[in-house]
């Protein structure tokens, strides 16, 4: 929950000393309020008070780190139910399992297969988060895998296993590369505990239902253990939803700290489809980590495009500069294409006149990230505002024709538009897809 | 300590839409669907009733589709001239319950055909399959004024689902849906405020809320998906609080929308990092399905049978808590 300046102010020493930097305890509180400084500055706070003050000033959902460097994972400090209210702030981390019972070659192909999912769109990388080995056999190969893995992937990597006497092993070969360690149960947490304090590895906890869970997390923060996921175990896809909705509204609603952390989800499902259907439901719904078995480029790309979806600031859409891009080798005779700088309406246009091979300059024109339609019916991609950016950037300097090519969903301005610019008006495709035919017919 | 879960109390209920009429309802069909009735938000059973689960339409046109891609010619591009073989076989050799035909044929550039033989082509259709329909126009607006009406009337006592009504042009179609007791699809540009708008018009001309069928106008998963998704959770929000003018069953045209993008379609020689195209048309086609049923679709128009056949399985599974 998070306090007012007044609240703040109540729990302060009151006596206006100044050696916060502020002249009365009241405008520091007011600061402190905005989190514009750190409780620190002032010397006289009570240890009660700033107890009080330190917790009520934590995310109600811990952000929690797996991984080192580039590729490191943080999730968490989610803080609201639907993406509507604000957005949800930290995609998902999408995993793969491997069993440590499969070959070495076995597993080698696995990770190439892994290394390759990598994707581009509408301006932004998509990448795969995890590896997640899983112990099947004893504890001397699980340690061999896990040495095998760790040498050949840069990502993150995720122990799942019971046994402490292999996980010790296995975390001794990832020293300080803050792993994933499933998972500690109400039976076993005692053993595996103190080898996630040691090894500053990130701690799932699991338990069948919510109650256990928030004991069993409670009991590991005695233990000194503060990174934390949640797992609820094997469910139907529903209960699983039931959890994981429940989980984030207790955190952010109830601040309940003890289930205030990220959640894990693994799924057991050989059918690639049926597997992805069941991770995108967790994508949609408050999943932190989800873990995948199949290896399959289609299906990967497809759930990272969800994620970028349900992650994408719904304030905010995607925008690009407005600018005129030239695309391939282009000449004062290329055709100009106009669209707005809604990153999807430009990057498909730019994908389509790609794939044309036609040499073609895009004008996107700022419509304030919105796309063609919707920026038509806010009167942000008007005939005015066209011929000025036309003007502004400099497109009759760049090519030696007068002809503008406009999407055919605003056919209707191409008139007025004619009239306003001076230029010829050529109204292209509806759809995208149209575009090469319609370059190379021009 | 104990773990108090934290439940939601809605007071509000989307209406149940009945599409088909039985012969004890005086039509003709073998069974009618029912979709809508939700007292609580997608999959959350513990907090209100899910009495209807997520059916799914398949998509036949009465024209042969020219941007079809290969994958969905291979599977039904000899039916293309025939589609009344089409629709029997989406019924008998895919079990479909429920079909949505496109009266594609209507349209200026695919034929033409008048309102009178659009309305025998529905009189035909009725015959061939027992299974409820939804009947879309071919998106000329003028033509639809026509032919819409027609077919409400050839059907008439069948209790369709038939659209599209949109803000500018609803009257017609309301009218002629209220006389022959079909229910109306309302379409509105991914806008709440419009849809609100849009029901209210439509009850006004005396088709009541409970025979309204909102189209939210999706985009395709990496296409715009999370407009409609977040228009969608907005509304059911705004519903199961008491507003009864959004609370319909929302309609999601999954096919079209996603086997015209570019990852359902390009095929792998041009992007081999994007896998196999099979595969990848049929997942665009079903994530973006997943995706909407978490946001609260309620009748989904689909295209090729494997997805439908594993969202059909996967609605099966979010039914077992
Ligand atoms: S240092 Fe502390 S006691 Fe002194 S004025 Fe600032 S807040 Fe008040």
């Amino acid at each position: 929950m998070a306090f007012s300046g007044l609240d703040i102010y109540k729990l302060l020493p009151k006596t206006n000393c100044r050696e916060c930097g502020f002249a009365t305890c009241l405008a520091f509180a007011m600061q402190l309020a905005k989190k514009a400084v750190s409780i620190d500055k002032c010397p006289y706070l009570s240890p009660e008070a700033k107890k009080v003050l330190e917790s009520s000033s934590l995310p109600p959902i811990k952000l929690i780190t797996i991984g080192t460097g580039e590729q490191k994972l943080e999730i968490g400090n989610e803080s609201v139910m639907f993406r509507h209210e604000e957005k949800f702030h930290r995609p998902c981390g999408l995993g793969f399992v491997i069993d440590d019972s499969l070959t070495d070659s076995e597993i080698k192909d696995k990770l190439a297969r892994i290394a390759k999912l990598s994707f581009e769109r509408v301006g932004q990388k998509l990448d795969v988060n995890l590896v997640a080995l899983k112990q099947v056999k004893d504890a001397k190969r699980f340690t061999e895998a896990v040495k095998l893995v760790s040498g050949l992937t840069t990502l993150p990597i995720g122990l799942i296993s019971e046994d402490s006497t292999a996980l010790k092993d296995a975390l001794i070969t990832l020293k300080d590369k803050r792993a994933l360690i499933y998972r500690a149960t109400k039976e076993n947490f005692t053993q595996i505990a103190p080898l996630a304090k040691e090894f500053k590895a990130t701690l799932v906890a699991s338990a069948p239902d919510l109650n256990s869970l928030s004991t069993l997390t409670q009991e590991l923060n005695k233990l000194g253990i503060e990174e934390i996921m949640l797992d609820t175990g094997n469910k139907t896809i529903s209960e699983k939803i039931w959890d994981l909705t429940q989980i984030r509204r207790l955190a952010l609603k109830k601040s309940n700290r003890s289930l205030g952390f990220p959640a894990i989800t693994l799924i057991n499902k050989a059918d690639p489809y049926e597997e992805a259907m069941e991770a995108a439901s967790y994508i949609c719904k408050y999943s932190g980590i989800i873990l995948l078995r199949n290896i399959e480029a289609w299906q990967t790309l497809a759930l990272l495009t969800l994620r970028q979806n349900i992650y994408t600031d719904p304030q905010k859409p995607l925008q690009i500069e407005p600018k005129l891009y030239p695309i391939g080798a282009t000449n004062d005779k290329s055709p100009v294409l106009i669209t707005t700088n809604f990153s999807l309406s430009y990057f498909t246009v730019l994908g389509e006149v790609e794939a044309s091979k036609v040499p073609t300059y895009i004008l996107s024109v700022d419509t304030e990230g919105m796309s063609v339609l919707t920026a038509w019916a806010a009167e942000k991609f008007t005939p005015d505002k066209i011929s000025d950016t036309v003007n502004k950037l400099g497109v009759k300097e760049t090519v030696s024709h007068n002809r503008l090519i406009i999407p055919g969903y605003v056919a209707m301005m191409s008139g007025e538009l004619e009239e306003k610019s001076g230029w010829q008006i050529i109204v292209g495709p509806k759809e995208a897809s149209g575009i090469p035919s319609f370059l190379r017919n021009l | 300590m104990a773990q108090d879960l934290m439940l939601e109390k809605w007071s509000g209920k989307i209406s149940t839409v009945t599409i088909g009429a039985t012969i004890a309802d005086g039509g003709t069909r073998k069974h009618s669907i029912k979709i809508g009735g939700e007292k609580s938000l997608p999959n959350l059973f513990k907090e209100g009733a899910i009495p209807n689960k997520t059916q799914i339409a398949f998509e036949i046109w009465d024209a042969p589709p020219t941007d079809w891609p290969d994958e969905l010619n291979k599977i039904y591009g000899s039916y293309y001239k025939d589609p009344i073989t089409w629709a029997k076989t989406c019924v008998e050799k895919y079990k479909a319950t429920c079909l949505c035909v496109r009266l594609q044929a209507a349209h200026p550039d695919f034929g033409n055909k008048t309102a009178q033989q659009e309305a025998q082509f529905i009189k035909e259709l009725l015959k061939a399959v027992a299974v409820p329909l939804v009947i879309i126009g071919c998106g000329d607006d003028s033509k639809d004024s026509l032919i819409l009406p027609a077919c409400s009337e050839a059907a008439k006592g069948e209790i369709c689902l038939i659209g599209s009504a949109v803000q500018n042009n609803y009257k017609t179609l309301a009218a002629a849906l209220s006389a022959d007791g079909h229910n109306i699809i309302a379409e509105s540009p991914i806008d709440i405020n419009i849809a609100k708008q849009l029901n209210i018009l439509i009850s006004d001309m005396g088709l009541p809320l409970e025979k309204i069928v909102i189209n939210p106008t999706i985009g395709a998963l990496g296409y715009g998906l999370e407009y409609a998704y977040s228009i969608m959770e907005r509304a059911r929000l705004a519903a199961l609080s008491g507003d009864k003018t959004v609370a319909s069953p929302f309609i999601c045209f999954v096919g079209q929308e996603s086997w015209q993008v570019k990852e359902a379609k390009a095929n792998a020689e041009e992007f081999p990092a994007w896998g196999k195209e099979t595969e990848r048309g049929i997942i665009w086609e079903i994530l973006t399905a997943t995706a909407l049923i978490q946001a609260g679709a309620d009748l989904l128009v689909m295209r090729h049978p494997l997805a439908i056949e594993k969202i059909n399985k996967y609605i099966e599974e979010l039914y077992q808590c």
